[in-house]
């Protein structure tokens, strides 16, 4: 039986010839990464393993991107904490507030994860990196340990599910959408242990971008990882951000997936996922008369720079509801710096958003835009559970940055198809 | 290995979110995270919680974040074992690197009712509900995994490689 293209990659890391879906292996580690919350926790467990050097100093990952800037005297600790061991193991690739940015956002654009890597990281949506056509995936503090003190990791190898993706989506149709599509059919459990392999003639109408947040929010449908294979867009952005050799793996035509589904993107409409669970999409057709609060712009899921260029588009010469509140943050100081340079935050200010540092903070309900009691928010990021942003009766509404931009506007869930011919 | 106590009991994709806020993740010393373990869903739980206890949920169960501090909350609260029917990845290899003990039975799962007295006999993989006379077949763990128990959790496991 042939081999998908993440037991390919698990099989070389593992030193195997072939590996079969449920078989155990240990595999070797092309980066570990933690941040701030996960990382504190992983240096404890390190120490009490016996270890005291990381495996390599260029292959550990540790990004403060959570609690910061430092939001508490707890937090500061924390921070603290893992500061000082990044610096006495000269760990290399700690990046500290003033070059960091949200981690999943910020180690492709640093050029620390290519094509054909095994990476895990102790946060769920290391997943991201799939897009780049390596294998990568979360997990939690001990095994972030075990990989920075052996550089290996144990996985049990995963079965596939096929998401064949063809047409080409419209205009305001994006990589978050079709994610919302995807995980709104499968469920929140539709992947579980699996992997999802995106295939298809539609992925070259999809931006990387639109590629990151779509194996980003993989995690969401419940899967081990979100993969693509590598095409010239990819080996462009691998190319252009690092200088480290790549190998492209593909899947055996007589792979075994035990599902497949086909996502024509060109019928696609922009999708917005209601509280409390990600599955529970609506296209925006659907979604009725939502009055909102609050809108986010960011997060690893969608800031980027497209992300960011898709909501200035929206929001240019227009002015963000009264007593609504707009809070962008772009994913990465270097993402900061282009959209000042394209004028988009000039764009995101005059509309009356507040622009902020790159910050996990208001995705998981830490810091920088916590909601109230009864209050609702609309946000680009990943997951809209129960008290996620806040208040136990709050509630996320999961969307692209078009939508959340149109939203912001609106005062309510709203189309950014409708806002072409002015606010109706 | 055996453990025996009274159930609480939830439904599905209980998410690392509500098990333990992320407004609480500023610590990771587990008898502080255990006060706020499961509060957004049930503020009874860590008042009602007696060593031994068992937590029962269905599909997904620790779905969400890859945050430790989810099973570390659940251990520090006294819970002696979860059943699932099905558990989320990461929290799946979590649990077992922190040595919380977890078990799938998509029966035990389904007939398990909140205050039920329930036995696991992790050897064998059956689940006794004592309150109601069944006997419940769970999934047995991988020999990997079986290594991981035996020495208590992932730390142990690394110690005789480092």
């Amino acid at each position: 039986m042939g081999m998908t293209m993440t037991q390919k990659i698990l099989a070389e890391h593992a030193g195997v010839k072939c590996v079969e879906p449920g078989q155990f292996i240990e595999a070797k580690l092309d980066m570990v990464l933690g941040n701030d919350i996960t990382g504190p926790v992983a240096i404890k467990e390190f120490y009490k393993m016996g270890a005291n050097k990381v495996f390599h100093k260029d292959k550990v990952a540790l990004v403060p991107d959570h609690f910061t800037p430092n939001k508490d005297i707890k937090s500061a600790d924390q921070c603290k904490y893992m500061r000082e061991f990044a610096h006495s193991q000269g760990v290399t690739n700690y990046f500290e507030i003033g070059e960091m940015g949200i981690e999943h956002a910020l180690l492709p654009e640093k050029g620390l994860v290519v094509a054909g890597d095994v990476v895990i990281g102790a946060d769920s949506h290391t997943c991201t990196y799939g897009a780049l056509g390596a294998f990568s995936t979360g997990v939690g503090s001990t095994d972030m340990a075990a990989g920075m003190a052996t550089g290996e990791s144990w996985f049990k190898v995963p079965s596939a599910i096929k998401l064949n993706l063809i047409g080409k989506p419209s205009k305001w149709v994006s990589g978050k959408d079709i994610i919302l599509h995807i995980i709104g059919k499968i469920g929140v459990d539709g992947a579980l242990y699996k992997s999802m392999e995106f295939v298809g003639d539609g992925i070259k109408n999809l931006t990387m971008d639109d590629r990151f947040t779509i194996s980003n929010m993989a995690i969401e449908a419940g899967a081990k990882n979100g993969i693509f294979p590598v095409d010239e867009l990819t080996k462009d952005y691998i190319k252009s951000h690092s200088n480290r050799a790549f190998k492209i793996y593909e899947a055996d035509t007589d792979a075994f997936y035990d599902e497949e589904y086909t996502i024509d993107l060109s019928i696609l409409r922009p999708t917005v996922s209601f509280p409390h669970i990600p599955e529970n999409t609506r296209t925006i057709d659907q979604v009725g008369e939502v009055n909102l609060d609050q809108v986010v712009i960011g997060s690893c899921t969608n800031g980027r720079i497209d992300d960011l260029r898709a909501a200035a588009k929206v929001l240019k010469g227009k002015k963000v509801k009264k007593g609504l509140r707009a809070i962008i943050f772009p994913a990465t100081q270097s993402i900061y710096l282009q959209a000042m340079e394209e004028g988009l935050i000039r764009i995101f200010i005059e509309a009356g958003a507040v622009v902020s540092t790159p910050t996990c903070g208001p995705c998981l309900g830490g810091h920088m835009g916590i909601l109230a009691e009864g209050e609702r928010c609309i946000a680009t990021t990943n997951r809209n559970f129960l008290g996620r942003m806040g208040h136990v009766k709050s509630e996320v509404y999961l969307a692209s940055p078009a939508v959340a931009a149109a939203s912001a506007i609106a005062g309510k869930i709203y189309n950014p198809e409708k806002l072409e011919g002015g606010l109706r | 290995m055996k453990t025996k106590g009274r159930v609480f009991k939830y439904g599905d994709n209980i998410d690392t979110d509500v098990i333990i806020p992320a407004r609480y993740l500023s610590t990771a010393d587990p008898e502080e995270l255990k006060k706020h373990c499961m509060e957004d869903i049930d503020k009874e739980f860590i008042k009602d919680v007696k060593p031994g206890d068992i937590i029962v949920g269905q599909k997904n169960f620790g779905c969400g974040s890859s945050r430790e501090h989810a099973p570390i909350a659940i251990k520090a609260s006294g819970i002696s074992c979860v059943i699932a029917e099905s558990f989320a990845r990461i929290f799946y290899r979590n649990s077992f690197n922190i040595g919380l003990p977890i078990i799938e039975s998509t029966e035990a799962a389904e007939k398990i009712e909140a205050g039920d007295e329930v036995e696991v006999d992790f050897d064998n993989g059956k689940i006794k509900n004592i309150t109601k006379g069944e006997t419940y077949k769970a999934q047995s763990y991988p020999e990997f995994i079986q290594k991981i128990i035996q020495r208590n959790g992932l730390v142990n496991y690394i110690k005789a490689k480092v």
